[in-house]
C-alpha cells in the first residue's frame, strides 16, 4: 500500500504530507481529550472538599527531562536533514534515553505523592493528578515506542532510507507531547 | 525480529511503486484484511446492516411489553431463557433491552454504518483520489469496529445481562457494580467495546478529513466539491474533537468503577450501606457526556443530510439551490453542535441564566436548518422529478426532518422542557430527526450508490413498498408518542397499566408495538432485497445510470483498487450543472465551453 501512497502523494497538488496532516488532526483531537479533563478540574476544583497539595519535586526533573529531550529530536531533525547519520543516530538515542527517563520521574513522582499518604482515592483533586498525568504519560510511552521504532531504524545498515516524512512526524509528535506537558504544569501549578 | 522483519518490508514497499502490480490478491487480502476503502465500505455497511436487525428486533421485544403488558408470550421464553421467564420479560431485562437499542443504533449502525460506509466509498470517489490518505490507518478503523462489535456482542450473552443504565450510561447506575444487574460485567465490557469504537471512530475521522484536504484531483477546489463531500467532512471533524470528550468521560467512570476513586460519586447509599465516596458530581459526567452526545446528533444527520442534497438534485435534474448556502449552513450546525450540549440537562439543577444561554444557541439550530429545508424543497421545485427509490428516501429524510426539527423548538426551550422532559415526547422527537431521518438517509444513499457498490441494481418493486411502509410507518409509531408526551407519559417505564392516568393510553400502546413489527418486517423485506441483489439484481450496463455528475460515475462499472484504470481525471465545474444551456447533464470533468452560460 506504501506504493500507492508514494504515486497517489505524486498525483496530487502538494502542499504538506498527508501523513504529516493527519498528525494535526490527531494532535487537535488529543487536544480536546485533555481539554476535556482540564475542564473537569476547573468544575471540581470549586467545589467543597477540594484537597489543595504541593506537586512532587520529582514532576520538575521530568520536566527538564522533557524539555532536553525536545531540544535533542530538533537537533536529530537536522541533522537527519543534512544526512549526517551518525549524529542522528546519536541523537536519537538521546531523545530516546530522556523519554524513558521522563516516564520513570514520573512514576518516581508518583511513589513521592503515595508516601506522603496522597493515594488515588484519597480526594477528588489527588485523583484528577493522577488520572491526568498517567494520561499523558501513556502519549509519551506512545511517542517511546515509536522512536524505538526510528532507533531501530537508524541502526539497521542494509535499507538506506532518507524519507525525512517519518522523522519529521516523530519530532512534531515529540513536541506535541512536550508542550502539553508544560501546558498540564502550568495548570495544575495555576488552579490551587 | 519480527518488528525489523516488518520494518524492511514497508521500506521496499516505499520504493517499489509497481508493488501493487506484481502483488497476488488473495481471499483474506481482498475480502477480509482488504486496505481498497471500497471494500471497508461495504465491511462496515454488512455489519452495519447485521446490528440494524439486532436493535431494530430489540426495539420490536421490548413494544411487545409496552403493547401487550398483562399477556404471556411463551416463545419469548425459548428465546430469552431466564430474561422472560413465563414469557414475560422480566424488567432488569427490559432496561438491558432499551439501553442496547439505543446503544446499537445510535453508534453501531447511524455512526459507524453510516458514515463508516459512506465516507469510505465516497470520499476518494468524488474527490477523485486512488484511496484514502492512509489506507493502513482505514483498515485498523474497520477492525477495531469489529472488536468493539465482538465486545458488545458477548455482553449480551453474559449470565447478567447487558448494560442496562441507558444509552447515556449516567453514574451511579454506571459506575457502582451493585446497583443493577446490567450495572456488573454488562457495563464492564459496554465501556471496553466503546473505547475500542472511539478509537475506530478517530482513526476513520483522521483519514476522512486528510483525505479531503490534501488528495482531491486536479481542479477539484473546495467549492466544486459535491455536497456529500462536504456533509462528510464536517462530520468527520465533530467526531474528532467530540469522541475524545466522551473518552475523558469514560476514563474517568473506568476508575470510579474499578480504582474507587470519587469522580462522579458522592453520598450514596446502597442495600441500606453508605459508600466512602465523597466530593464527585453525577452532573459533571453529563457534561462530558453530552459535551460528545450533542455533536454525535450531527455526526449522525449531516452524512444523511448532505446525501439527500446531492440525490434530490440529481433526480430532480436541477443544480442544488444555493450551493454555498448549504455549505454554510453545514457549517454554522457543525459550530452551533458544541455549544448547545446543556440542553440536555435543562432540569438538573442548572443555572436558569446559564440555561437562557443554552436556549437561546438551541434555537439559533433552526436557522441554519431551515436554510437547507428551503433549499431542499427550492430544489425540488419545478424540476424534471425521476420518483426513484433514492429520491423517494431522500424526499422522506426531508419530511421527517422538518417534523422532528420542529417538535426540537419545543424542546429547546428550558420552560416547555420542565414539562416535557424524560417524556415520550422527547422519544417521538430524536427518533424522527435524528433515527428515522438518518435511516432514510442511509436508505436514499444504499439506494443510489448500490450499482456503484456491486455493478448491480436492487429490485425497485421490493424497494417501493419499503419506502412506503416505512414512511407511513415511521409516523403511525411516532406521531402519537408526541400525545402521550404531552400527557406526562414518561419514557423507560416497563410498565403503564398501574397508573390511572397512562392507563388510557393502552389501546394506542398496542396500536403502535403492532405497527412497529410490521415496520420491522418491512426492513427484512430490504435486508433480503440487498443481499439477494449483489448475487442476482438486475446487472448495471452502464457506467453512469443516474445521469449524475460526479466522478464516481466516471470509473468503470466496478471499478478496481485505484478506482481509474488510467490518469485520474481532471475537474472543471462544480457538480451540480443539470439542465444547462439545455442539456440534462454535465460531467464535472468537462471543460466549461466558451459560449457557456453563468447559472
Amino acid at each position: 500500500m506504501e506504493g500507492y501512497m508514494s504515486t497517489v502523494v505524486m498525483e496530487q497538488r502538494k502542499k504538506i504530507h498527508p501523513h504529516k496532516f493527519t498528525l494535526w488532526v490527531a494532535i487537535a483531537s488529543i487536544s480536546m481529550m485533555f481539554a476535556g479533563l482540564t475542564s473537569a478540574y476547573i468544575v471540581k476544583e470549586s467545589q467543597a472538599n477540594f484537597l489543595n497539595f504541593n506537586l512532587p519535586l520529582a514532576f520538575w526533573y521530568s520536566t527538564a527531562a522533557m524539555i532536553a529531550s525536545s531540544v535533542t529530536i530538533w537537533m536529530a531533525q537536522k541533522k537527519f536533514k543534512n544526512r549526517e547519520m551518525a549524529s542522528y543516530r546519536k541523537l536519537i538515542t538521546v531523545t530516546f534515553i530522556l523519554g524513558l527517563l521522563f516516564v520513570a520521574l514520573q512514576v518516581v513522582g508518583f511513589r513521592e505523592l503515595y508516601k506522603n499518604g496522597l493515594t488515588l482515592t484519597t480526594n477528588v483533586s489527588v485523583s484528577f493528578l493522577y488520572v491526568i498525568v498517567f494520561l499523558h504519560a501513556a502519549h509519551v510511552v506512545g511517542g517511546v515506542v515509536a522512536l524505538m521504532v526510528m532507533f531501530i531504524k537508524a541502526f539497521r545498515t542494509k535499507t538506506k532510507s532518507y524519507n525525512a516524512v517519518p522523522v519529521e512526524v516523530m519530532g512534531t509528535y515529540w513536541h506535541f507531547v512536550d508542550f502539553l506537558w508544560i501546558y498540564l504544569l502550568v495548570f495544575l501549578l495555576a488552579v490551587r | 525480529m519480527s518488528t525489523s522483519a516488518v520494518l524492511h518490508n514497508a521500506d521496499v514497499h516505499t520504493h517499489d511503486a509497481h508493488h501493487e502490480h506484481h502483488h497476488h490478491e488473495t481471499f483474506i487480502s481482498k475480502y477480509v484484511f482488504s486496505q481498497d476503502h471500497k471494500m471497508i465500505s461495504k465491511q462496515f455497511l454488512i455489519t452495519g446492516i447485521i446490528w440494524a436487525i439486532i436493535g431494530g428486533l430489540f426495539s420490536v421485544l421490548f413494544r411487545l411489553q409496552l403493547g401487550y403488558p398483562d399477556t404471556t408470550f411463551p416463545f419469548l421464553e425459548d428465546l430469552l431463557g431466564h430474561w422472560a421467564k413465563g414469557g414475560k420479560l422480566q424488567p432488569e431485562f427490559y432496561y438491558a433491552l432499551v439501553t442496547m437499542h439505543g446503544t446499537i443504533l445510535v453508534f453501531f449502525v447511524l455512526t459507524a454504518g453510516l458514515s463508516g460506509t459512506f465516507a469510505n466509498f465516497l470520499i476518494p470517489l468524488q474527490i477523485g483520489a486512488r484511496d484514502m490518505a492512509s489506507p493502513m490507518l482505514n483498515m485498523l478503523s474497520y477492525w477495531f469496529f469489529f472488536l468493539a462489535s465482538i465486545i458488545m456482542f458477548a455482553s449480551l450473552f453474559v449470565q447478567t445481562g447487558p448494560a442496562s443504565g441507558g444509552w447515556t450510561i449516567y453514574p451511579p447506575l454506571s459506575a457502582l457494580g451493585d446497583a443493577s444487574s446490567g450495572s456488573k460485567i454488562g457495563m464492564d465490557l459496554w465501556l471496553v467495546s466503546m473505547a475500542m469504537f472511539i478509537v475506530s471512530s478517530l482513526l476513520g475521522g483522521l483519514n476522512y478529513i486528510s483525505t479531503i484536504l490534501n488528495l482531491r484531483t486536479k481542479g477539484m477546489s473546495m467549492t466544486r466539491m459535491p455536497l456529500t463531500i462536504w456533509g462528510l467532512f464536517f462530520t468527520a471533524v465533530l467526531g474528532v474533537l467530540s469522541f475524545p470528550v466522551l473518552l475523558s468521560g469514560a476514563i474517568l467512570l473506568l476508575f470510579d468503577r474499578n480504582l474507587g476513586t470519587s469522580f462522579y460519586l458522592s453520598d450514596i447509599y446502597i442495600n441500606g450501606k453508605i459508600l466512602p465516596n465523597e466530593g464527585g458530581s453525577a452532573i459533571l459526567f453529563q457534561h462530558l457526556f453530552w459535551f460528545l452526545g450533542h455533536p454525535e446528533v450531527y455526526i449522525i444527520l449531516l452524512p444523511a443530510m448532505s446525501m439527500s442534497s446531492e440525490i434530490i438534485s440529481v433526480n430532480s435534474r436541477k443544480p442544488i439551490f444555493g450551493y454555498m448556502a448549504m455549505v454554510g449552513s453545514m457549517f454554522a450546525i457543525a459550530i452551533l453542535a458544541f455549544l448547545v450540549w446543556a440542553h440536555h440537562m435543562f432540569v438538573t439543577g442548572l443555572n436558569p441564566f446559564l440555561g437562557a444561554f443554552f436556549v437561546l444557541l438551541t434555537l439559533l439550530i433552526a436557522v441554519p436548518s431551515a436554510i437547507k429545508v428551503f433549499n431542499w424543497l427550492t430544489t425540488i421545485w419545478r424540476g424534471s422529478l425521476r420518483f426513484t427509490p433514492a429520491m423517494l428516501f431522500a424526499i422522506g429524510f426531508v419530511s421527517m426532518f422538518i417534523s422532528g426539527g420542529l417538535t426540537g423548538i419545543f424542546l429547546g426551550n428550558s420552560a416547555l422542557d420542565i414539562h416535557l422532559h424524560d417524556t415520550y415526547f422527547v422519544v417521538a422527537h430524536f427518533h424522527i430527526v435524528m433515527g428515522v431521518a438518518s435511516f432514510f438517509g442511509m436508505f436514499a444513499g444504499v439506494y443510489h450508490w448500490f450499482p456503484k457498490m456491486y455493478g448491480r441494481y436492487l429490485n425497485n418493486t421490493m424497494a417501493y413498498i419499503h419506502f412506503w411502509v416505512t414512511m407511513v410507518g415511521a409516523y403511525l409509531i411516532f406521531w402519537p408518542m408526541h400525545y402521550q408526551g404531552f400527557a406526562g407519559v414518561p419514557r423507560r417505564y416497563y410498565d403503564f397499566s398501574m397508573w390511572e392516568s397512562f392507563n388510557q393510553f393502552g389501546g394506542l400502546n398496542e396500536f403502535i408495538s403492532f405497527v412497529a413489527m410490521i415496520v420491522f418486517a418491512v426492513q427484512l423485506l430490504f435486508v433480503f432485497n440487498f443481499f439477494y441483489s449483489i448475487f442476482k439484481g438486475r446487472k448495471v450496463t452502464t457506467t453512469n445510470p443516474w445521469g449524475a455528475n460526479t466522478l464516481e460515475w466516471t470509473t468503470p462499472i466496478r471499478p478496481g483498487h485505484g478506482n481509474w484504470p488510467g490518469e485520474i481525471p481532471e475537474v472543471h465545474r462544480g457538480a451540480y450543472d443539470y439542465g444547462k444551456d439545455g442539456r440534462e447533464f454535465i460531467l464535472q470533468t468537462e471543460p466549461v465551453g466558451e459560449n457557456e452560460s453563468h447559472h
